[in-house]
């Protein structure tokens, strides 16, 4: 089979896979936000937890209750990984650094999963398991709930109440999150992922030098490390390692875990506002521009653009030869459009075009199909925009889904669209303007210098994790940096997107007819994908021309 | 009137309007533009105020480092700001010598109030109170709005109207309203004062046509958050540019950076929302609707129910005998002469409407009631309910009755008569069909009455509202007919009509109710009334139009008044307000598209000394970087001057369905603006290419 075909057919059965997926856990998810019982063993959280798990929660206690969970988690992490060295299972490493804690715990909780260290060398079993893994489900499930707030603005009327945080974010890790990982850790298992608690082992390689190979709870950590698009690796070298990803159909899996939440979501959205159209149309939108930059990605990097990939005669450097370029590209598309930053590859070591294209995906706001809920209520947002813009065009004041929008939510919407790039653009400005700072971080000169600034910034705002390797992000500066980068660029969406919720929830809806602009169908679809794809390219081509695209030009 | 825009009503104002657009308006506007330079001015819009900061920044620039280039950026931005002044001024200029004209009838008057004691008193106009009663004769101008309480006289209009025609007031009943200002022109009247010196109907008009009372509506709101985000994203993309270009190895000039600035925020739309705006209102009162909100005007587009009265707006107003059926084997000829010869004397336009067709349908002889001079009409009663005729002859009288079926029937019972079936199955199967059955029955002298036929009285509906109703629905809006009828009649004239929906035997309160019951489930609902009795419906409405001949509690109640009031207009106002909004998010599309050409002309220009290869974007092929950036910068500033007219006229609106009108403005504005740019900036640029020292 000729490589351009297995990749296709990669890309096809993947596709097939999460198509038929798609249907019954979106629905599935929907039952689950929309239930009105509590398992028992849900029941048993909350009275632990003291929740009252029937109160309905206004959009500023909704917001607030988020920003407490998180706020109590990142102290919990950082507590966990500075008392690392008098606590068990530490295999004998030492506390973690004050400002490494810092950005790894905010790391953890804003579901980015930036790693500026080498995990298996920093964490011990017990930071990876009870710190590190616990919040890859439960800012997993946090992201979940907030996107089912926003959809709970869309279908109730007349109200203040937006549902109950505590509620969302045990059913989404209870009901969702643990059977899946569970499954997926069991399958990851029988690929061949390892899963022991067996600490380091001295071996003798066959030329005769000494390594130490770590073992670990690795194939748990790897399931949930992608379902719930955290992307943060057991082991330096993440799911390019053999340990956490085997084998070309791991591989697949793994992709798939990454994508099949996000993807699901849409179908969600639209069984709760009962239209399945309006999920529909989000969904297309979000596989237009997936597909889109797995083509380009993929096209790239087979066709190894640049002198090196040339003489080479491919552009496998940064690549696992298990894996290839294709699945290789199918795998950065993927964890860039979501907001994982899981790797099978080094997007540094790309091509120009390839590797802009990754940093564009991120820069795009990670919608394509975005993190778990985030990349659904991101989405939702831009969608609301364009029915601001399209919506006059009809002559209509904009409506979507029967909710007017005006003064208030596009307030709400412009700052959400604002903050991303400002807390973006400002970051790596800061970096690229210092040239301590860049002698301090920036491996490489010129344009890819630049892209490999921008792609921190950009990862870390987005919550996505991925890094260009050249980066030397470990400083105390970038620690910190990057780590405020990642928490408001999580939390202040969120609460832009809870007040949105709560703005249209208030609202009486107004009827949908014929006389009303139509968010579903291929006009729509299209509208969308060009507002996504022109709110990122407005704000961010001048920068781009100076790294990735001035690069690829070459 | 046929399409919505297309045409104007019949009575077509004599209103100075301004009509089409014309460039000499520019010119003539130019002062005022120059005023509008004011900072304080400025800061009121986000994006043109970034402009002219950038303008002062550019011109310090300049002045510091003198160069063609420049001075040329600088000059142009001030060009920029200054087109979308003009674009404010000539808007406002069009609304303004409509105020003048309007000035000028309002000229000082006095007024003759009314003592307690019944005298006379002469105190100059503007010191009338609310309440104050004043006497008007022949010839005077009425001091102030207010309610006729005395007398009936016709009134001369025009001045608010531009009508010509002199209309009636009296007092008491829906037509006691009268405007200051205008002028009574036969009899006397004395009205009581309801509004105030200086908030009097045509002061609220000159302030509105003048565009000082205009206020930002909501939507226009919302879109100035976006365009001030819009704004933010673009001040970040170039602020942040600079580091990253020194980083890279090429500071650039400021005079660049301000210059991409301006090109990326959007000033198209920016400078033209408030033009947009003030035309909108402008195009209304050009068909003779005051607006008394701008809100309202924007609400007309969301319109998902019109409430229209059935009589006058749907049928002609009277009911039209269209047929005479006769029954029991009587003649036609014998039905249809009994028919005219009772309505001789019957001056309701049904009964001139008999003859007529008596007349024109059966050849029956013009006949006038004069010509029958034995006879003895009986006029009708509400008692008695029939009207008709007595005819002397030798041997008694021949009398001749035409009225409603049962109580004709009664008549020709107690007079011995023995009306078939035949009668009631054709009275039923007319009332089925919506008509008005009018029963004509005789009694000879020496015989016993018998029926002779049956007169078909329908509704006639107006032509072409079938068609306008279709186009209605297929914008999405449900027109719902408000009619006295039963609902039978009703449905009838409803399904001929192609209303989707009737209130029959409508009273105010169900009408309120109706609005009540579509506002609660998410409906926008729009009305006309002219009565006392319209108020609290038309005040509830979301667009409550009120007729200039209504009562003064109708026009206060509802946010919009037809001054040729004229129900069917309705749809009109509803059309402008669409108008309105697809022009607004028209050119918001158009500016934010044009940006990608922008990019495309000015980043290569501006790092193609550094990266060589960057120039492979320049795909215009633009001369040289500083004619790229200068292209670009005067192709922003003169396609304000080229969307003037487009935003004063608005964009051509055709009703259709919002998929099919969004992919039609899509195309024409959100492609349009992709592609025109890129040929607009090429050909700037070969003429600037041709500047020296450039």
């Amino acid at each position: 089979m000729s490589p351009v075909l297995a990749a296709v057919f990669q890309v096809a059965l993947l596709v097939a896979v999460l198509a038929a997926v798609h249907v019954p856990l979106g629905d599935y998810m929907a039952k689950v936000f929309t239930d009105t019982r509590h398992l028992r063993a849900e029941r048993v959280i909350y009275r632990l937890g003291g929740v009252g798990a029937d109160a309905d929660q206004r959009w500023p206690v909704y917001a607030r209750s988020v920003l407490a969970f998180s706020f109590v988690s990142v102290l919990m992490l950082y507590a966990l990984m500075r008392l690392q060295a008098h606590l068990p299972l530490a295999l004998g490493l030492p506390a973690v650094g004050p400002d490494g804690a810092w950005n790894t715990a905010v790391s953890f909780v804003t579901n980015t999963n930036w790693q500026w260290y080498s995990g298996e060398s920093t964490m011990g079993h017990l930071v990876q398991m009870t710190g590190l893994a616990v919040q890859n489900f439960v800012s997993a499930a946090v992201g979940i709930a907030v996107a089912i707030a926003l959809v709970r603005g869309f279908t109730r009327h007349r109200t203040d109440r937006l549902g109950n945080f505590w509620v969302d974010l045990v059913r989404g890790t209870v009901r969702i999150l643990l059977p899946i990982a569970f499954v997926a850790a069991v399958l990851l298992v029988i690929g061949g992922a390892v899963q022991n608690f067996a600490g380091p082992q001295e071996i003798t390689t066959l030329d005769g030098a000494a390594q130490s190979i770590v073992g670990g709870p690795i194939a748990s950590q790897e399931a949930i490390k992608d379902l719930g698009t955290n992307g943060g690796g057991f082991f330096n070298a993440n799911s390019s390692h053999p340990f956490e990803n085997p084998n070309a159909w791991t591989n697949l899996l793994e992709i798939f875990l990454l994508l099949v939440i996000p993807f699901s979501l849409p179908r969600t959205f639209g069984r709760m506002v009962g239209d399945r159209r309006q999920g529909l149309a989000i969904v297309a939108v979000m596989a237009s521009i997936w597909t889109a930059a797995v083509g380009v990605i993929t096209w790239a990097e087979m066709r190894g653009f640049g002198t090196v990939p040339q003489a080479a005669g491919a552009a496998m450097e940064g690549k696992e030869v298990r894996f290839g370029e294709a699945a290789s590209a199918l795998f950065a598309a993927s964890t860039t459009g979501t907001s994982t930053g899981s790797v099978n590859s080094f997007h540094d070591s790309f091509t120009a075009l390839g590797g802009g294209v990754t940093l564009l995906n991120m820069m795009l706001g990670e919608v394509a199909p975005g993190g778990v809920g985030a990349g659904l209520y991101g989405m939702l947002v831009l969608a609301v925009l364009t029915v601001f813009l399209a919506g006059l065009m009809v002559g209509r004041t904009p409506q979507y889904l029967g909710k007017k929008i005006g003064r208030r939510e596009i307030t709400f919407v412009a700052l959400y669209v604002l903050t991303m790039p400002t807390l973006l653009l400002v970051g790596a400005a800061i970096t690229a303007g210092t040239p301590a700072l860049v002698e301090a971080s920036v491996q490489d000169p010129g344009a890819h210098g630049l892209s490999e600034i921008l792609y921190a910034y950009a990862s870390a705002t987005n919550n996505n994790g991925s890094a260009f390797a050249g980066f030397g992000a470990g400083t105390p500066y970038q620690n910190t940096a990057l780590g405020l980068g990642m928490l408001f660029g999580r939390f202040v969406p969120i609460i832009l997107v809870l007040a949105l919720a709560g703005s249209l929830a208030r609202q009486q809806p107004a009827t949908v007819g014929v006389g009303t602009l139509p968010t579903h169908g291929p006009v729509f679809v299209g509208l969308l994908v060009f507002v996504v794809l022109v709110v990122a390219g407005l704000t961010f081509f001048p920068a781009l021309a100076l790294a990735p695209i001035a690069e690829a030009l070459l | 009137m046929t399409t919505a825009l297309s045409s104007r009503p019949e009575a077509t104002p004599s209103h100075p309007t301004p009509g089409a657009f014309q460039p000499r308006q520019l010119w003539r506007s130019m002062p005022d533009a120059l005023r509008k330079l004011d900072p304080r001015h400025q800061v009121r819009y986000p994006v043109m105020f970034v402009v002219w900061v950038g303008s002062v920044a550019t011109t310090g620039l300049a002045l510091a480092d003198p160069g063609v280039f420049s001075w040329s950026i600088a000059l142009w931005l001030w060009a920029t700001v200054l087109f979308a002044n003009l674009a404010e001024a000539v808007a406002e200029g069009r609304g303004r010598a409509q105020a003048a004209s309007l000035r000028r009838t309002r000229t000082e008057t006095v007024a003759r109030r009314l003592r307690a004691d019944g005298s006379e008193e002469t105190v100059p106009g503007t010191s009338l109170v609310v309440g104050d009663l004043v006497v008007v004769p022949a010839g005077e101008v009425i001091p102030g709005d207010g309610d006729v309480v005395e007398g009936i006289a016709s009134v001369d209009e025009s001045a608010v109207t531009g009508e010509s025609a002199p209309v009636i007031r009296e007092s008491g009943g829906d037509r006691s309203a009268v405007t200051g200002g205008t002028k009574v022109l036969s009899d006397r009247i004395v009205v009581r004062i309801t509004a105030k010196a200086g908030e009097t109907f045509m002061d609220r008009m000159i302030a509105l046509v003048e565009g000082s009372a205009r206020q930002k509506t909501p939507n226009e709101i919302a879109l100035n958050l976006l365009l001030a985000a819009l704004t933010l994203v673009f001040l970040l993309a170039v602020v942040t540019l600079q580091p990253f270009a020194v980083y890279s190895g090429q500071a650039q000039p400021l005079v660049v950076l301000v210059a991409l600035l301006v090109c990326l925020i959007p000033t198209t739309i920016g400078a033209l929302l408030s033009a947009i705006g003030i035309a909108g209102m402008d195009r209304l009162v050009q068909r003779n609707v005051m607006a008394l909100s701008g809100r309202a005007v924007e609400a007309a587009g969301d319109v998902d129910v019109l409430l229209l009265d059935k009589t006058g707006t749907i049928t002609l107003g009277n009911r039209q005998a269209v047929e005479i059926v006769p029954v029991d084997g009587i003649t036609e000829e014998r039905a249809a002469e009994a028919a005219q010869m009772s309505s001789l004397a019957d001056e309701t336009p049904e009964g001139r409407s008999i003859v007529v067709l008596a007349k024109e349908r059966y050849a029956m002889r013009n006949r006038f009631a004069s010509q029958l001079p034995h006879a003895t009409f009986v006029p009708f009663t509400a008692q008695t309910r029939m009207s008709g005729v007595d005819v002397a002859q030798r041997d008694g009288a021949w009398e001749i009755r035409k009225g409603a079926a049962s109580a004709v029937m009664r008549w020709v019972r107690e007079n011995e008569g023995h009306p078939t079936a035949d009668v009631g199955a054709m009275v039923d199967a007319i009332s089925a069909s919506g008509g008005t059955p009018l029963v004509v029955a005789e009694r000879r002298p020496g015989e016993s009455a018998r029926a002779l036929g049956v007169v078909h009285l329908k509704d006639v509906v107006k032509s072409g509202m079938r068609e306008r109703f279709a186009e209605l629905r297929q914008m999405g809006i449900r027109t719902v007919m408000i009619t006295g009828d039963n609902p039978l009649t009703a449905k009838a004239i409803a399904d001929e009509a192609g209303v989707d929906d009737f209130l029959a035997e409508a009273t105010p309160e169900d009408k309120l109710a109706l609005i009540r019951k579509e506002q609660a489930e998410g409906r926008l609902v729009a009305m006309t009334g002219d009565g006392t009795n319209d108020a609290p419906a038309l005040a509830q409405a979301d667009v409550g139009v009120a007729m200039n001949t209504g009562t003064s509690a109708a026009k206060e109640a509802g946010n919009m008044v037809d001054l040729d009031s004229n129900p069917t207009k309705l749809i009109e106002i509803v059309a402008i307000g669409k108008q309105l909004l697809i022009t607004r998010g028209a050119l918001t599309t158009f500016s934010v598209s044009n940006d990608v050409a922008k990019y495309f002309a000015i980043i290569p220009a501006m790092f193609s000394g550094l990266y060589p290869q960057l120039d492979r974007l320049n795909i215009m092929g633009l001369s040289s970087p500083e004619s790229a950036v200068l292209s670009a910068v005067i192709f922003n500033a003169l396609v304000i001057v080229a969307l003037v007219p487009l935003a004063l006229r608005g964009v051509r609106y055709r009703p259709a369905g919002a998929a099919a009108m969004l992919r039609r403005n899509l195309l024409v504005y959100g492609v349009g603006g992709l592609v025109a740019p890129f040929v607009g900036i090429k050909l700037i640029d070969l003429v600037v290419s041709l500047l020296p020292g450039l």
